[in-house]
């Protein structure tokens, strides 16, 4: 017989002690998750990357002329459809990878109730899908600052830093999502409205500076606020400044949001394979 | 040594809700649950205001066993035994309630082949996911590609999405990666029952080799000869509990006197399992086994002739009515049917009266053992009643004259030929030249 390992013990509650060696110990399964993900996203390539690009472009063209042109708000001396832009891509990889994480246990109920495997794994990979497309939608925006001529400064080096803010949000409230998900049916016609109402309160078609001073820490509640800022302030300069106790507060909340997720999923997880 | 499955005191309940509902519940029940509790509160009336009552269900309760390294072990039990419970339990998908489990070695579980395949992806990118999600490492996959690929037959296949393959096609493409897993411990369940009776013929081939190759294997199984030709030792659960361990033979026959079927035919036919039918248009009332003498009874001496008794009612006049009677061994195995039919005579059945009707097969002669007794009736084609193993009987006595051993390697009926030797024209013993026999 092969070199016996330690033994594996198998006892209510015990799956906790284990969990993140666990999870280490599928890290190939992860890896394979994602890339079916990917790689069904993308089969049909032409439409698949199109897809990705088309609809932040819509998007902004939407966003740029009903706020710009129709309400004429300012926008801090940078190109409008340059601050839409700019502002939809992190959006879009927060609102698409939460829907499809939340989405994802049910749609993999199969494998769940066949196979083991750390259950973190599967809403994760869907929004690593989700940051995928933003690979994709970025050029898009590289075209466009090229178009305006915006060159971005040393700040630009601190982009990865919101993405990563933005990536961890989704994450947070995807796995919330997901488990609620499975256990209580009719969240999933929830999610896509908080979502909606997400895209009109995020600084998206505006800047949060129009946003009144003394409102403006409450307006930080929403993390997505101090991510869209950040990258603005990233990319585009612009005379407005970073906004300090708004991100601090979006670091605060998103890592928050991303230990609770992590928590409750962890402890709704044992019970999925008997609900599902 | 230790064992390489030690199985302690293992229990596993489930709540199970008294209202007619899914497994699932709604926010908006949550929700409302929640009010109506809160409104109960405030009013001071009592209850906890959910309307909804909770009973416990130990699906396994207190199951202890332990596999050795090497051994294959069968699980047998009707359904809601607890043997799926058990498997999903060992195989990590759900938590025991209370209770330990020690594993020693790698192991693979096999609940259902194909897990994980994605119809839009190719056959080629199938098999590595499915070998991820079973457990398999890349290298692992990459080294076996082409072995899993020759036992799939899909070669030609590989790069077309398995959306467009055969259902035959897919699955024999799901098991291939399934077969190919190389744990110290596999885990599987009923999948074999996939594919037409070649491919399973070839599974079970691969599942012995697989036993015999020296690793542990825990089986599920509800096909009986299956675990007996798999299993030298297995494991009978009802009701979520162990009832009988042991040799393989010794539990199915544990299995089958427990086994809630027909019994000696006295206790009626209506709580047995009407596998289809047309209703109450035409019902059997009563199958009784009759010996030599005419008399009922369910044990009958090795070479006297069997005689099934039907009795059936019809609800409306009904002429032309086929009645069928089928044998089976303990293991499940069809032994012989007789079609009325066949010979010739169809039966009219008049409005309220009963039907009585006798069945002896004619040079049938059942070896000793527990056999049961099938019956159906059709009416130009099609089922009218079908009772499954409505009774069981035995056939008592000594193997013929002696010379044949009580096993099962040397068939299900017992045949008597005429041997004759051509040298002699009589069949006669001599001292030297070529003897039949």
């Amino acid at each position: 017989m092969a070199a016996l390992h330690q033994p594996l013990i198998i006892e209510a509650g015990r799956a906790e002690r284990h969990y993140w060696r666990d999870l280490w110990r599928y890290r190939e399964l992860f890896l394979f998750l994602t890339w079916r993900d990917i790689l069904v996203r993308y089969k049909q390539t032409v439409m698949g990357i199109a897809w990705a690009v088309l609809r932040p472009l819509l998007a902004a063209v939407v966003f740029t002329v009903v706020f710009g042109k129709l309400a004429n708000l300012p926008s801090d001396g940078v190109p409008y459809p340059l601050l839409v832009m700019v502002a939809i891509l992190p959006w879009q990889l927060f609102a698409n990878g939460l829907a499809e994480a939340s989405n994802s246990l049910l749609s993999n109920a199969g494998m769940i109730s066949k196979v083991y495997f750390p259950r973190i794994i599967i809403p994760t990979s869907a929004v690593i899908v989700s940051l995928v497309d933003l690979l994709f939608a970025s050029v898009i925006l590289v075209g466009l600052m090229a178009w305006y001529g915006a060159v971005p400064g040393w700040r630009a080096l601190t982009l990865p830093l919101f993405v990563l803010l933005a990536f961890a949000a989704a994450i947070g409230g995807g796995l919330w999502c997901a488990a609620l998900n499975v256990k209580y049916r009719d969240f999933r016609y929830l999610v896509p409205f908080v979502l909606q109402l997400g895209l009109y309160i995020s600084p998206i078609g505006f800047t949060s500076s129009i946003v009144p001073q003394n409102w403006r820490l409450l307006y930080s509640l929403n993390p997505m606020a101090g991510v869209i800022d950040g990258v603005r302030w990233a990319l585009l300069g612009g005379s407005a400044p970073m906004y300090w106790p708004g991100l601090a507060l979006a670091l605060a909340i998103t890592a928050a949001l991303l230990a609770s997720g992590v928590a409750f999923f962890r402890r709704t997880e044992k019970s999925f394979a008997d609900v599902i | 040594m230790a064992s390489a499955i030690q199985v302690d005191d293992l229990s596993k309940s489930y709540l199970i809700s008294h209202q007619p509902r899914e497994r699932y519940r709604t926010l908006r029940d949550a929700i409302s649950a929640r009010a109506r509790s809160l409104a109960a509160a405030l009013t001071g009336k009592g209850g906890d205001g959910t309307g909804e009552t909770t009973e416990e269900f130990w699906a396994l309760r207190d199951v202890c066993f332990n596999v050795d390294f090497g051994e294959r072990v069968g699980i047998i039990g009707r359904n809601g035994a607890g043997k799926s419970t058990l498997l999903k339990i060992l195989s990590r998908i759900t938590d025991p309630t209370r209770g330990r489990v020690a594993i020693e070695g790698r192991v693979a579980s096999l609940l259902e082949v194909g897990t994980g395949f994605h119809p839009e992806l190719t056959g080629r990118e199938n098999v590595f996911l499915n070998g991820a999600v079973l457990g398999m490492t890349r290298a692992e996959i990459r080294r076996k590609f082409d072995e899993i690929v020759a036992f799939a037959e899909v070669e030609r296949f590989l790069d077309t999405p398995v959306k467009r393959y055969s259902s035959g096609m897919y699955v024999r493409l799901a098991f291939a990666v399934a077969a190919h897993l190389d744990p110290e411990i596999l885990v599987v369940d009923e999948v074999l029952a996939v594919g037409d009776a070649q491919f399973q013929k070839k599974c079970l081939g691969k599942m012995e080799e697989v036993g015999s190759a020296g690793r542990t294997v825990v089986f599920v199984s509800h096909n009986l000869p299956t675990v007996l030709r798999l299993c030298p030792r297995s494991l009978l659960l009802e009701g979520g509990r162990l009832v009988a361990s042991g040799d393989t033979s010794r539990v199915i026959q544990t299995y089958l006197d427990t086994k809630a079927v027909g019994g000696d035919g006295r206790n009626g036919l209506k709580d047995l399992l009407r596998i289809g039918g047309m209703g109450e248009k035409f019902r059997f009332t009563g199958c009784t086994v009759l010996d030599s003498r005419g008399q009922a009874t369910n044990r009958l001496l090795f070479g006297e002739p069997v005689t099934v008794r039907l009795e059936a009612r019809a609800a409306a006049g009904l002429d032309d009515v086929s009645l069928v009677v089928g044998f089976d061994t303990y293991t499940e195995v069809r032994v012989a049917t007789v079609l009325s039919e066949e010979s010739g005579t169809l039966f009219n059945c008049a409005s309220g009266e009963e039907l009585v009707v006798s069945a002896t097969p004619r040079h049938f002669v059942l070896k000793p053992g527990k056999y049961f007794v099938t019956v159906a009736a059709r009416h130009h084609g099609r089922l009218l009643d079908h009772l499954l193993h409505a009774l069981r009987f035995e056939v008592d006595g000594l193997p013929w004259r002696g010379a044949r051993p009580a096993s099962d390697t040397w068939g299900i009926i017992q045949v008597l030929a005429d041997w004759v030797s051509p040298s002699s024209g009589l069949g006669f013993r001599e001292a030297s030249g070529p003897t039949d026999g």
